[in-house]
Formats: C-alpha cells, sequence, structure tokens
C-alpha cells in the first residue's frame, strides 16, 4: 500500500541527513517569522519525540520546512473536541505554526472561519485533490446514522467520503483510534474505531485521552522527513510513542521496587512521591511515552501530580482498567530490607499473573455489575488488545509493521 | 414563505450543532437548533463506582474540560455527606478560575472574533496607522509597528501561497463587517498572540492537575495533588511562584488586550445592542471563594452570584429552587414512558433513544416535529438563559459590589443603558467583563491558598468515606458548578456502592433546548428571531448571534437516565 505522498516537493536540502540547512530555507523560515536557532531545537525535540539518533535533526529540519503545504482534512464525529485543544497546545507555537503553515489546515471545524456550506465546499475541495492526510477525532456509530449528522451527512458517508484518495490516516485520541468512550459498555450506538470502517488507507492510531500533540506533531514530522509513516505496532501505534510500558519510565518505579507506595491521597508517602501502585495506577499496564514527554510543553504529566495512570492510551481502558482506584493485586512480604534484585523478581513473578486476571476479573465485574440484557458486549479484545500486553513483563502489542518499512528509511 | 436556510456546520464551536431559520424580509422570522450528535454517556455510566464517574463525566467535552469533573466530584460528594478540605477546594477554584479565563479567550478571538473582524481586509491595513491606533487602546507591549508589520508580511505570504486553510471561505467583505483595515490587523495581531497565550496560561492546570486538556486529579473527597513545601513530589513554593506568575500574565492579557479590543468592536457595532436578545429571563448558580454549600443547594456566597432574573426585570433577584428544574422530550429524539411532554426532575428523569429524523443524507429536518438530540431544560416551567450574560444580569441586579460597578462602567464607556445588554453584543460584552472579573480575583485565591498552607494546613482530602463499604445503601446528590458556558448540575443516584442513575442538565441544554411541549423555544432560537440578513448565502449575522452564546454541543447532547433502563431504538423515517 502506498504511502508516498503526492508530489512531495523536490527539495535540495532534503537529501542529506547531516548537511547544512541552506540560505533559501533560512530565508523561508524568516518569511514564517522563525529563527534558526529556536528552529533547529524544535527539529531536536521532535527527533527526540521520534526517538531518532541527534544526527537526524538537521534531517528532520530540512523536511520540515522544505514541505510543500499538503492538505490536512480533520473530522470530528462522536468525540468531545479535547484533541482539537490538545493540538492548540502545542509547545513552541513558532514552530508549531509552521507545522500549521506548512499544513494547509483545510477543513477544522473548532477553528475554521467558514461555516454551512461553505465550509463543506472547503472539505470537498480539499478532498477532491486527494493525497490528503485525514485527521479523525471521534467515534464512528454504527447503530444509527442518526446519532452523528454534519451538513445533514452522516458520519460514516462523510468519513468513506473524505477517506477516498488520502494518503494517510491519523486517529486522534482512544475515540477514533479504539472507539473509546462511546464504546465503552454498553456501547449504546454501537461506536467503533475508524479502522473498523475504512479500508485501503494507512492508519496511524494516537490514542490517549486526548492525545498528546507532540506525539501528532512528531508523526507529521517523519512523514515529512522519510516520506513513509512511523513505524508501528499490531494496533497501529507508533512506536516511538507507545512502545514502552509507563511503568518502566516512571520516575516513582525505585519506589515501587522499594516498596515504598503512596497509601493515602494527601498522606506522607504520597506527598514524598512514592509509588502510586496501591492507589489504582495503572501505568504497569499502559504503553505510552507521557513520562518521558509530559504534557503542555513537558510541564508536568498525571503520575507527577499524584493520580494515578488510568491506562487512557490503552483500547478498551473504560471497561478493562475500572474502577480507577482499585489497586492491582495487592503484594505481600517486602519491604525496604530486601534487596532491589530480589524485589524485582518477586514482583514481576506476582504481578504478571495478577495484571493478567485483573483484566479478566475487571470485565466480568462490569459485566455483571450493570444491566446487560440487550446484545451489546464488552469488546475488550477488540480484535487486537491482547489481555497478554496488560501482563507485567510482556512485549507491547505486536511490533510487527503493517507497511514493512523500517521507521528511519 | 422562502425556504428555510440551513447552517450546517455550525463551525468555530465545540461539537456539532445546526440551525435552520425561516428568513423573510431580510430578517429571521423563526429558527430552531439541532444538536446533531449522541453518544449515550448516561448509559455508560450505570453500574459504575462513582468515584470513576468524574472521569467518564469530564469527556462530555474537552473544551470545557474541567467543569464536569467538577460537578460530578460535587455530586458524589453531596449524596454522601463529604466536606473537602479548605485547600481541596481553593485548588478547585483555581483550576476552575483559570478555566474561565483560558476558555474566554480562545472563544473571543479564535472562535467568535472572525464574526466581526475581516482577515482579509487586513491586507489593506497601513501597519503604521493600525500601531497608532492600538496603542490608543492600550499599552499593551506588542502593539508596535514592527509587529503590526510582521503580522501583515506573514497574512500576505499566507494568501500568496494560495491556501487559506483555516481562513478559506470567510464571508469576508460582506458588508456586515464594519471595522477599518488597521483594527482588523491589530485583531489578526492579536489572534496569533492569543494562541501563544492560551498555550502557555493553561500551563496552571498541568502544575495543579498533571495535564491539559483533561486535567488529571480530582477524587470524590478533595483533590489528588499532594501539598507539601518541603517535597518536590507535592505543590510548593516553586509550584505557586509558577502559578502566581502565569495567573499575572491572565490579568495582564485580559487588560491589555482582551477588555481594548472587546471595547473597540463594541463602539463599532452599536446596532447589536439592539438585535440577539431573546428570553431576557437569566438563572445562575454561583460559585468559587465562598463557604461550603449547603447540601442540595447552590452556591450563594461566591465571587460568581445565584438567582434567577425574569423578564428583564432588574428590580428583584429569586433565589434558585433546585427542585424546579425540569426537563421534557416533546421536540428532542427521545421518548419517556409517560409522554414525552411531561416535564420530569432530574432525579427522576429518562433517557430512551429514539430517532424520528430524517435519513441522512436530508436536506432539513422536519421541524414541526423531533427535531435534535437535546431535550428540553426549564425552570418552574420557562426557558431561562445560562451563561455570561446570565451572571452579570443577576449580579448587576442583586448590587453585587464587585458586578455593579463593572458593568457600570462599560456601559459608560459604550454610551448605552442596561436594556442594551439583553443582545448578541450584550452578551459578549459579559464574557470579557467577567473574565477580568475572575482574573482579578484569582491572585486571591492564590493568596488564600497560600496562607492557608503557610498555617499548616497540608490536607488535600477528606478520606473518611473513601471506601465504598463506609457509604449508605442508599444515597443521592446533586453536583453544582457555575461553569464558563453556564449553570451546571450533574445528579447521581447511588445503590449499594454503584451508580444507579446520573444525570446532567447542562448549560448548553439550556441555552441551545428545542421548543417544550408548551412551544416555548430555547435561547438561542428566541435570540434569532428579529436578527437582519443582508445575504441569506453568507448567514454572517446568524453566525454572530449563536457565537455570542460560544455553543458547547458534547456538552448539551448526553442527557442522563436516572433509571437506568439501557433501551435504545432508532426509529429511521
Amino acid at each position: 500500500m502506498s504511502i508516498v505522498p503526492p508530489a512531495p516537493a523536490p527539495s535540495q536540502t532534503a537529501s542529506t541527513a547531516n548537511g547544512p540547512i541552506d540560505d533559501g530555507l533560512l530565508a523561508r523560515l524568516f518569511e514564517l517569522g522563525v529563527d534558526r536557532r529556536s528552529f533547529l531545537k524544535y527539529c531536536g525535540v521532535l527527533t527526540a519525540t521520534l526517538a531518532l539518533p541527534p544526527s537526524f535533526a538537521p534531517r528532520v529540519a530540512a523536511a520540515v520546512a522544505a514541505a510543500d503545504k499538503p492538505s490536512m482534512v480533520y473530522l470530528a464525529f462522536q468525540d468531545c473536541t479535547g484533541n482539537a485543544e490538545s493540538m492548540l497546545r502545542a509547545r513552541n507555537p513558532d514552530i508549531a505554526s509552521v507545522i500549521l503553515d506548512l499544513m494547509s489546515v483545510d477543513y477544522q471545524e473548532t477553528v475554521m472561519a467558514a461555516a454551512g456550506e461553505q465550509s463543506k465546499q472547503a472539505r470537498d475541495a480539499a478532498v477532491g485533490k486527494g493525497g490528503h492526510i485525514l485527521v479523525v477525532e471521534g467515534s464512528v456509530p454504527l447503530g444509527g446514522d442518526g446519532y452523528c449528522t454534519i451538513g445533514g451527512e452522516s458520519a460514516q458517508q462523510i468519513l468513506k467520503k473524505a477517506s477516498k484518495g488520502a494518503a494517510a490516516i491519523i486517529n486522534v485520541g482512544t475515540c477514533s483510534a479504539f472507539g473509546g468512550l462511546p464504546a465503552a459498555h454498553p456501547n449504546p450506538t454501537k461506536a467503533v474505531a475508524v479502522g473498523d470502517v475504512v479500508s485501503g488507507v494507512p492508519i496511524v492510531n494516537l490514542p490517549g485521552c486526548p492525545m498528546n500533540v507532540d506525539n501528532l506533531t512528531a508523526t507529521i514530522a517523519h512523514y515529512l522527513t522519510f516520506k513513509a509513516l512511523p513505524a508501528r505496532d499490531s494496533q497501529q501505534r507508533p512506536l516511538f510513542a507507545y512502545g514502552d510500558r509507563i511503568h518502566d519510565n516512571c520516575p516513582r518505579r525505585g519506589h515501587f521496587d522499594a516498596g515504598q507506595f503512596a497509601m493515602a491521597w494527601g498522606d506522607e508517602g504520597h506527598r514524598e512521591g512514592y509509588c502510586l501502585y496501591r492507589l489504582g495506577c495503572k501505568g504497569p499496564s499502559t504503553f505510552h511515552n507521557c513520562p518521558i514527554l509530559k504534557w503542555n510543553g513537558g510541564t508536568q504529566w498525571p503520575i507527577g501530580a499524584g493520580h494515578g495512570c488510568v491506562g487512557c492510551s490503552e483500547a478498551g481502558f473504560w471497561d478493562t482498567m475500572t474502577p480507577f482506584y482499585d489497586r492491582l493485586p495487592h503484594i505481600e512480604g517486602f519491604g525496604v530490607d530486601s534487596t532491589a534484585e530480589k524485589l524485582g523478581l518477586t514482583v514481576v513473578g506476582a504481578t504478571a499473573v495478577g495484571f493478567g486476571l485483573h483484566g479478566v476479573g475487571k470485565t466480568l465485574q462490569n459485566k455483571l455489575g450493570r444491566n446487560s440484557d440487550e446484545q451489546s458486549t464488552v469488546d475488550v479484545t477488540d480484535g487486537s488488545t491482547d489481555l497478554g500486553s496488560a501482563g507485567f513483563g510482556s512485549s507491547p502489542a505486536g511490533r510487527d509493521n503493517p507497511d514493512g518499512k523500517a521507521g528511519p528509511a | 414563505m422562502s425556504p428555510r436556510i440551513v447552517v450546517d456546520p455550525i463551525t468555530r464551536i465545540e461539537g456539532h450543532l445546526r440551525i435552520e431559520a425561516q428568513v423573510d424580509g431580510g430578517m429571521v422570522q423563526d429558527a430552531w437548533s439541532s444538536t446533531t450528535m449522541w453518544r449515550g454517556l448516561e448509559q455508560i455510566l450505570i453500574g459504575r463506582d462513582p468515584r470513576d464517574a468524574w472521569y467518564f463525566a469530564q469527556r462530555i467535552c474537552g473544551v470545557c474540560t474541567t467543569v464536569h469533573a467538577l460537578a460530578s466530584i460535587r455530586a458524589v460528594e453531596d449524596a454522601l455527606d463529604i466536606t473537602p478540605p479548605l485547600n481541596a477546594r481553593l485548588l478547585r477554584d483555581l483550576i476552575g478560575v483559570s478555566q474561565y479565563v483560558h476558555d474566554h479567550v480562545v472563544h473571543f478571538y479564535h472562535l467568535h472574533a472572525l464574526d466581526w473582524v475581516d482577515v482579509v481586509s487586513a491586507l489593506k491595513a497601513d501597519p503604521q496607522q493600525a500601531a497608532v491606533v492600538a496603542q490608543s487602546l492600550s499599552d499593551y507591549p506588542r502593539n508596535t509597528a514592527k509587529q503590526m508589520t510582521a503580522v501583515q508580511q506573514r497574512l500576505q505570504a499566507f494568501v500568496q501561497g494560495g491556501r487559506l486553510g483555516p481562513f478559506a471561505n470567510g464571508y469576508w467583505g460582506h458588508p456586515a463587517y464594519k471595522l477599518s483595515p488597521e483594527v482588523n490587523l491589530l485583531a489578526v495581531s492579536h489572534y496569533l498572540d492569543a494562541l501563544d497565550f492560551q498555550r502557555d496560561y493553561v500551563k496552571i492546570h498541568a502544575l495543579l492537575g498533571g495535564k491539559n486538556p483533561h486535567p488529571q486529579t480530582y477524587v470524590v473527597g478533595g483533590m489528588a495533588i499532594p501539598i507539601d513545601p518541603n517535597s518536590q513530589y507535592a505543590i510548593n513554593d516553586n509550584t505557586l511562584q509558577q502559578v502566581r506568575g502565569l495567573l499575572q500574565s491572565g490579568l495582564n492579557f485580559v487588560n491589555q488586550a482582551y477588555i481594548p479590543d472587546l471595547v473597540a468592536i463594541g463602539k463599532s457595532y452599536p446596532e447589536w445592542t439592539a438585535i440577539g436578545g431573546g428570553l431576557n429571563s437569566y438563572m445562575t448558580f454561583g460559585d468559587f471563594g465562598g463557604a461550603q454549600p449547603k447540601r442540595g443547594q447552590t452556591d450563594t456566597a461566591g465571587i460568581l452570584p445565584s438567582g434567577i432574573v425574569r423578564n428583564g426585570d432588574l428590580s428583584k433577584v429569586e433565589p434558585v429552587d433546585p427542585m424546579k428544574i425540569t426537563e421534557d422530550v416533546a421536540r428532542g429524539w427521545y421518548s419517556y414512558r409517560e409522554g414525552d411532554g411531561t416535564p420530569l426532575r432530574p432525579y427522576d428523569g429518562e433517557t430512551t433513544a429514539n430517532y424520528t429524523g430524517p435519513n441522512p443524507p436530508y436536506d432539513f429536518l422536519d421541524v414541526d416535529k423531533k427535531y435534535t438530540w437535546l431535550k428540553a431544560a426549564r425552570y418552574d416551567g420557562i426557558p431561562v438563559e445560562v451563561g455570561p450574560l446570565a451572571r452579570m444580569m443577576v449580579g448587576y441586579a442583586a448590587g453585587d459590589a464587585r458586578i455593579k460597578p463593572l458593568v457600570d462602567g462599560a456601559l459608560q464607556t459604550l454610551g448605552v443603558g442596561p436594556a442594551a445588554l439583553h443582545s448578541t453584543l450584550g452578551r459578549t460584552l459579559a464574557r470579557g467583563l467577567e473574565t477580568k472579573l475572575l482574573a482579578d480575583q484569582s491572585l486571591g485565591l492564590l493568596d488564600q491558598l497560600v496562607a492557608n498552607i503557610a498555617g499548616g494546613d497540608l490536607a488535600v482530602h477528606a478520606g473518611v468515606k473513601w471506601e465504598p463499604k463506609s457509604w449508605p445503601a442508599k444515597a443521592r446528590g446533586v453536583g453544582f458548578h457555575e461553569a464558563p458556558r453556564g449553570a451546571l448540575s450533574h445528579w447521581i443516584v447511588i445503590e449499594d456502592q454503584k451508580i444507579k442513575g446520573y444525570q446532567a442538565v447542562v448549560p448548553s441544554t439550556w441555552n441551545a433546548s428545542p421548543r417544550d411541549a408548551k412551544g416555548q423555544p430555547g435561547a438561542y432560537e428566541a435570540a434569532l428571531v428579529g436578527t437582519p440578513i443582508a445575504d441569506p448565502k453568507q448567514p454572517l449575522e446568524i453566525l454572530r448571534t449563536v457565537h455570542s452564546f460560544d455553543p458547547c454541543m458534547a456538552c448539551a447532547a448526553h442527557v442522563i437516565d436516572a433509571d437506568g433502563t439501557p433501551i435504545v431504538e432508532v426509529r429511521v423515517q
């Protein structure tokens, strides 16, 4: 399947990995109101987010600056606009606006000036040219066309039309990626992910509630730099953002290994930054680069601010990770006297079983605890959400790359 | 009679809104407001742990990203008779107040300004002159000729590139645009600055709540963020200093950019003080900085007032009686067992989806029947407007010591009387005024928090009733929050430690309401009647009035089933 964008702008600067940036590019950056230093710094951040070697920064910079305004069409269906809001929070806005200036945001209901007929014309014109990047927020209801209409057309009708000829679909947030909240039990509108409705177009899923905008800009930068989408797992999540478990990169991990836990909100352990696992943290079952990127320009992240992870980037988390404050299974018998090595082994062994059971058990509880006299079920597996990935010590959900290409080409 | 004009999607709002309007003689004669998306959150909540409800409810909306979390937490605390510690209440207020400043700035510049500002006209401006005009309005440091020139050049490059992106297909050149090219240029300059401002300012939510959108820090009984001046893992002096700096930056931006720009627009469009009034009855629940309200009651001691004003009568303010709130579904795509026109209180509410609209793709809704995913919320049987205008009206009528002088000052500046507030421009003006009020008060709230911590109080959570086994077998409660878009209430019924029923009556449910069983229109519908339309193909004037309410449709369309009957019927005509 083709992921080469149509007619990318040839650039004398994009071809070398370490080459200098030419004057033409600099002039263009100045034109856009950006100075070279801050631009390169930003590309360094993108490069780090993408987990590329630092030597790639100039190549990212060259590609981002040379791009020929590929068109972005941003659709919203059963959504809360949280992902559009997240997009407005892109760090270093001078540079983020370069991305915006270089992407032509041709349809985005939250910010666009046009309304009604005029907005639909803008959308149809962009889609008609083809080669656009389709960004989608929100799930798609299959239970009835009346559950979501825009301009008199149903979500399904719009999505099918707008994905025709698209170079790629980027699903922002857990709802478009996996069905998300509307698809939580009992899924009253039979909501599904975008990938369940569209085929034949490569998909990148950026789940999270909402998605972290730094992962969106990095995905776009990767696409512009390598003319290919980043390598992804079996759930189409880029490995650069969803390859590692939160627990493994958590600054509180040392406290977990040492058996030091916050036991109540505001207690001494909580104030001292102890592990939040006893207060329900789902970091051990969640794959996301939250601890590395953090939020709002690297200001803070939920665990850093004292609340456990709820696993918001995992498919089906509304059913598999709830109740949010139920601790993952209690591990007895270790304290500060034990060695880290011994503890590590004990904890991994015991919790691997525990976390796996947790997912299954909670799903059953959620099913039994509610009226379930209708056909809909808790779709925890969603085709690809293997409960094994919720187990401790297992690898993320598959590292196969559907495009058969390595990320940095 | 000419065919109805349809504006769908209404853009620059949250969510999916459709307006159909009957236009004759260059004026809107009648209008219908339709919400075209439904998720069924109500049914999703049934049977879950009430302590999780806030996290689900927060996803009602990612724009009002704090408000449903707070109302939900308060509903559970009301049901279980929990009083959170003072620190937690102040932290919630700080997050809530900064949400107002953030949300209103974004609304003014990014959602509403393009209704008044012609971006293309800015290309014709003299940047030197634009700077002179800007400097005559305020001492905002970026009102320089250099800045105006740079913005104009950037805009020029954008237009020459031939791909206007989000500015494409706007109603540029429409006769209803009246600002000079220079004022348009300065507004575009501040539009771009406001993008930067909002991105930085909202770091308050990251510092106090881990992230934004959707801060992750609320817990039933208090907050999940610890306070300890001697720890780097808790709110400490460093955190408080950063928050103070950001709050101050908000106050500066509001005083130096938002308010002067608002006044400039207000002076240029005086006719809009006579258009777009509508219901003239207002309701506000009150909030921020007061003592813990009595169980089941609104906050009558906060910075924002609580009360009802009927029919524009500013001589008296009624107290809010929450038991007078009802909803019917005569014109919404739901059915009630006792009849769709029966007004039900939120605790007794039902939600059985019943789509009877046209099969998409369609051109028109059948507005004589059901036409929206909203219920008709009513107070004591009448429709009321909620939001900034309601708060300023109730505060003004009550003689509030902060609000009355603020409103009087603005009226004097614009040279109009209080009746001018019942209008599209009045609504937009009220939003700016309360942003100033809350940006001012935010620093006082922070001072209170600092003083309380300095006194040795580190508590952030009342944990006595954290464990569900400590709860009664049955409980019910209501959580009120005066949200940026208006009066918000969440209603919860808890049985056997699980959610038995949950209902949210949301600001945009009040304002975007359809007709009720008696045929009374909702606030948008009433406000649109009488709006002049210069060109039915470019209904810019409809956008002005609808945007003045700051619609939030994902919020509005998710009425919640207190009864837990998960029946969904979809009938397509």
